[in-house]
């Protein structure tokens, strides 16, 4: 029989981000899977070692494009242990509320783009559409609409303009009303449905060996595994939300999951809302001196935070300069995304392998960084 | 699977088309865009009026989208650059570092967004503050202060508390280490500084060594352009902080202080190996210098680091002239004066002192002994100030009177007689150098102390620095400003007063000195004693007739040419506050000028 190698990316509907996976078929069932990383390659990591230490806020959201904002918090987490610095009270609630907005946002692009892999294309439009008018609120927020660059080492960039509470809360509402119609227009769908329930599975094994975190891991094991929850930053310790887990872990589970965990972010918003103080500082300088000669004491640190997909940590070493020394990229996707791939993605269907790659959480440029 | 679904259930869907739609229709993307939230970073807006061309912007920018641009319509101003940041927005990521960080508070983003062209150029921007399409849009993204990227309060040095006054000890104590490198991380590198100094002192350069620990280093860029860097960092006019770009929107770096760290706590083999590292062989020739003040003593340092053999004539008995004999000991330590004339001592300098030029050896004579004759005499008279009862014994002047302090203070002369009450006229820096003398000699020998001051100059206008006038307002002195001196009344062949008279105004229409005075409105200020510090006069004594002949001199001031030669000696050379003045690093500066005229001279007639 002859062996046809085909090609999934870095150029497809299905694809996310400039990645690619060689694909060698036998009819229609991959024999043997080639993930072929490196097309977003921009060497952030040896960036990060040329740039000031502000300098470098321009370049992390660009590690994970529609989650940026996890990058900018390990990044500031980091630097503000490094330096020893009390972030003021405010500003750790804000930080919550972004990180909790850019959560549901990118659990709403990753579920409608669902709609590429399975031709349900009115997903992705409702999806993306939805997303805009969260990004209408980034945009309010920090001035730009993907890179916010807006969690700054010592605390946030700026203060919330007047009234954006309220219209968080609204865009929650709003949100509370939608998400059920996208329930039932993607995961009720009987086409969806039938693609995803019981197939793309995720045993425990797997994830215990390739260390996958985040939604994978919960789905499969039932651990309550969310940083929030067992290594609390910011202020997630002050509220209350559960961590929904599963021990069955079919793409369908992984897709539920993601549901609810936009309910769970609704809730911790408007907990944060609730909770916030109204005054106070929202910065504290992290150095003395202008930005351009900011340094960072001398020593090492890992920053971890719960991303969308999984553990997305920093480890930030300082030689006490105005620069990094090094930093190097923890990737929530890296094992699902190379080696996840390569192993346990033969013997799917060519056509579930996007709907493999969407529902494992991958996000290709933390694999290259 | 909800398998029960009916029929008609699809007709539900109809219910969607009622839905306002979010998108915009594409044919209003251009003639009706969607309007950009408050805090938009779009494209940038300069005002050209406020941008000082520092170029912290494109310093700081992490993509290197910003090229600063000469601008050659730009007018020149003293504290300005004729550059302007251009954009280059292929490359600019938006982030609006340059905003946070702009000194001058120029930049900002404002809310237009759209920019569509098949011209690539057209993304590459030299933006006024009506922005990329000169449509003057509503600003996005201004800072705030929680965005502020610069450090905008300076390291005060810590002054001695008042009981300073009953002493000569220096009264600022210098930075800590802690406290310099906070203070050097505040420099954005812009360099107007160095545009503005007489000197062109390399200071942000020095400044990073500081900042970077590399104290050797820094002492090599102090030397480069100054060698009297222990006196210029303790009192320069310090022109370059007037200007320093972080002075626009908060306080200006403290340039002076961190170059007193500098040579304050660079270890003395390292400040030595510095110093000296580009001194010569004496081998092109032989210079005079006269006068050992700030110009002589620079001349003769860069002549040494070009070769040639350098003797230096002063009048008095050491060698250093304002710095030795003028500055107080409370500002300017004798420490420091040693360190600096030291150092030039080092590098193979001469010093032949107790010999006046034009009294004990002519010009000529020097003419025919040396290659080139450098005059750096400085105003070393005292101005009289004609008002009734000038003429008094007790009316005494400036200049004598602190050097003669200085000289008590090094134990060579005897303390100068001074009253218990006694009135200074004046308002410059010299005039609070005597006053403020004068309160410490009183706290030595009264143990209380009564100086009262009178200038024509009210307290918003005096020349002096600021730091000096509210110094000696602390330590005591007592100011009548705007009242100029009428008569100094004289009763049994003593002074009993200074009597003052309101000043209406100190310049005519034309500009003139001229002062008009209120007649109605005068006082006595009690004094025993009244000194003189209204200003300083050159002594030209050095010239004889026929030389005098053919030298201009223009308030008090002499004309020369390019590098300080005269344009009818050619081997002679001037500089300092005879050609230029008034403060010690201008006279470096001539001074550095001057050694490169006459190098530049020497090597053209020995050709």
């Amino acid at each position: 029989m002859k062996e046809v190698k085909l090609f999934l990316g870095p150029q497809h509907p299905g694809m996310h981000g400039n990645y690619s996976v060689h694909m060698y078929v036998d009819g229609d069932i991959i024999e043997k899977a080639r993930p072929t990383p490196g097309f977003l390659h921009r060497g952030f990591e040896k960036l990060m070692e040329r740039r000031h230490w502000m300098g470098n806020l321009a370049l992390i959201p660009r590690i994970c494009v529609p989650e940026p904002d996890i990058n900018e918090f390990v990044y500031a987490q980091g630097i503000e242990s490094l330096a020893k610095i009390e972030v003021p009270e405010k500003a750790h609630w804000i930080r919550m509320l972004v990180l909790e907005m850019a959560r549901v946002m990118v659990h709403l692009m990753s579920l409608g783009f669902i709609g590429g892999p399975t031709g349900m294309y009115t997903a992705t439009y409702w999806a993306i559409a939805q997303r805009d008018l969260i990004l209408d609120l980034f945009e309010e927020l920090c001035g730009a609409r993907v890179y916010h660059m807006y969690i700054v080492p010592g605390g946030v960039r700026k203060d919330l303009p007047e009234g954006f509470t309220d219209r968080v809360l609204a865009m929650m509402d709003e949100l509370e009303v939608k998400i059920p119609e996208y329930e039932e227009l993607i995961l009720k769908h009987p086409i969806i449905h039938a693609r995803t329930k019981d197939n793309i599975m995720l045993p425990a094994e797997v994830v215990w060996e390739l260390g996958v975190t985040g939604i994978g891991m919960r789905s499969a094991t039932g651990e309550e595994n969310d940083l929030r929850k067992v290594q609390p930053y910011a202020r997630y310790d002050q509220v209350e939300f559960e961590v929904p887990t599963a021990t069955y872990s079919d793409a369908l589970t992984r897709l539920n999951l993601k549901v609810r965990e936009m309910y769970q972010c609704i809730s911790i918003i408007r907990q944060v809302i609730d909770k916030m103080p109204d005054e106070g500082p929202v910065n504290v300088p992290v150095s003395t001196g202008s930005a351009l000669r900011w340094t960072v004491p001398a020593g090492m640190v890992y920053s971890a935070v719960e991303s969308s997909r999984g553990e997305y940590g920093y480890f930030i070493v300082s030689d006490g300069k105005e620069m990094p020394y090094r930093i190097a990229v923890r990737g929530a996707s890296f094992p699902q995304g190379l080696l996840g791939i390569e192993k346990y993605l033969k013997g799917h269907r060519i056509d579930d392998a996007s709907l493999w790659m969407d529902t494992m959480g991958v996000c290709s440029p933390e694999i290259d960084r | 699977m909800n398998k029960e679904k009916s029929i008609f259930s699809p007709i539900k869907a109809w219910k969607y088309l009622l839905r306002k739609p979010i998108t915009v229709p594409k044919k209003d993307i251009f003639d009706k865009p969607r309007e950009a939230a408050l805090r938009y970073r779009g494209f940038h807006q300069n005002d050209w009026e406020k941008c000082l061309g520092c170029g912290t912007c494109s310093k700081i920018c992490p993509t290197n989208a910003i090229t600063m641009i000469e601008v050659d319509t730009l007018e020149e101003k003293e504290g300005y650059i004729n550059e302007r940041p251009a954009f280059d927005y292929g490359r600019c990521t938006y982030c609006a570092l340059c905003v946070d960080v702009c000194p001058s508070d120029s930049l900002d983003m404002s809310r237009e967004y759209l920019h569509i062209s098949k011209d690539a150029d057209t993304f590459y921007v030299l933006p006024d503050s009506t922005g990329i399409h000169g449509d003057s849009f509503d600003k996005g993204y201004v800072r705030d202060s929680n965005s502020e990227l610069l450090d905008l309060n300076r390291y005060e040095m810590e002054l001695e508390p008042v009981g300073r006054k009953n002493s000569f000890m220096e009264i600022v104590r210098g930075y800590s280490l802690e406290k310099a490198l906070a203070e050097s991380a505040r420099c954005v590198e812009c360099g107007i500084c160095t545009e503005t100094c007489p000197a062109k002192m390399n200071i942000p350069e020095y400044i990073k060594s500081v900042w970077e620990g590399d104290m050797k280093g820094a002492v090599g860029f102090l030397y480069k352009t100054n060698p009297l860097a222990n006196v210029c960092g303790r009192i320069c006019t310090h022109k370059c902080e007037d200007v320093c770009a972080l002075g626009h929107r908060g306080e200006a770096i403290s340039i002076r202080w961190l170059k007193r760290f500098i040579v304050d706590n660079t270890p003395m083999d390292e400040y030595e190996e510095a110093a000296l590292e580009f001194v010569t062989k004496a081998v092109n020739g032989k210079v005079a210098i006269v006068g050992s003040g700030p110009s002589g003593l620079s001349c003769a340092y860069y002549l040494r680091t070009l070769g040639y053999e350098v003797d230096v004539y002063e009048e008095k008995a050491l060698p250093g002239g304002v710095i030795r004999y003028g500055g107080p000991e409370y500002r300017l330590p004798e420490e420091s004066v040693l360190k600096d004339i030291g150092m030039i001592e080092k590098s193979g300098v001469k010093f032949i002192c107790n010999t006046k030029v034009g009294r004990d050896v002519q010009l000529d004579k020097l003419q025919n002994k040396y290659d080139a004759v450098f005059l750096g005499t400085g105003f070393s008279l005292s101005r009289p100030l004609k008002i009734p009862g000038y003429e008094h014994e007790d009316v005494e002047y400036a200049i004598p009177f602190l050097g003669q302090t200085r000289d008590y203070l090094r134990e060579t002369a005897d303390m100068p007689a001074i009253h218990e009450k006694i009135a200074v006229v004046g308002g410059g820096n010299v005039a609070f150098d005597v006053a403020r003398t004068l309160v410490r000699l009183q706290q030595l020998k009264y143990g209380a102390d009564f100086v009262s001051m009178a200038a024509l100059e009210h307290r918003e206008i005096l020349p002096c620095d600021i730091e000096e006038l509210e110094e000696g307002t602390e330590e005591g002195v007592k100011g009548h400003f705007g009242y100029g001196p009428d008569e100094i009344i004289i009763e049994n062949g003593k002074i009993a007063g200074l009597r003052v008279k309101k000043v209406l105004s100190i310049f005519d229409e034309d500009g003139k000195f001229n002062p008009k005075y209120d007649e109605t409105d005068k006082f006595v200020i009690e004094a025993t004693q009244v000194y003189i510090a209204t200003g300083q006069m050159p002594e030209y004594a050095f010239f004889d007739e026929a030389m005098l002949e053919q030298v201009e001199i223009a308030s008090g001031q002499v004309q020369v040419g390019k590098a300080g030669q005269f344009s009818s000696f050619p081997w002679l050379f001037a500089g300092g506050d005879i050609v230029q003045g008034p403060d010690i690093i201008t006279g470096v500066a001539n001074g550095h000028d001057a050694a490169d005229g006459i190098d530049a001279y020497i090597r053209a007639k020995n050709k």
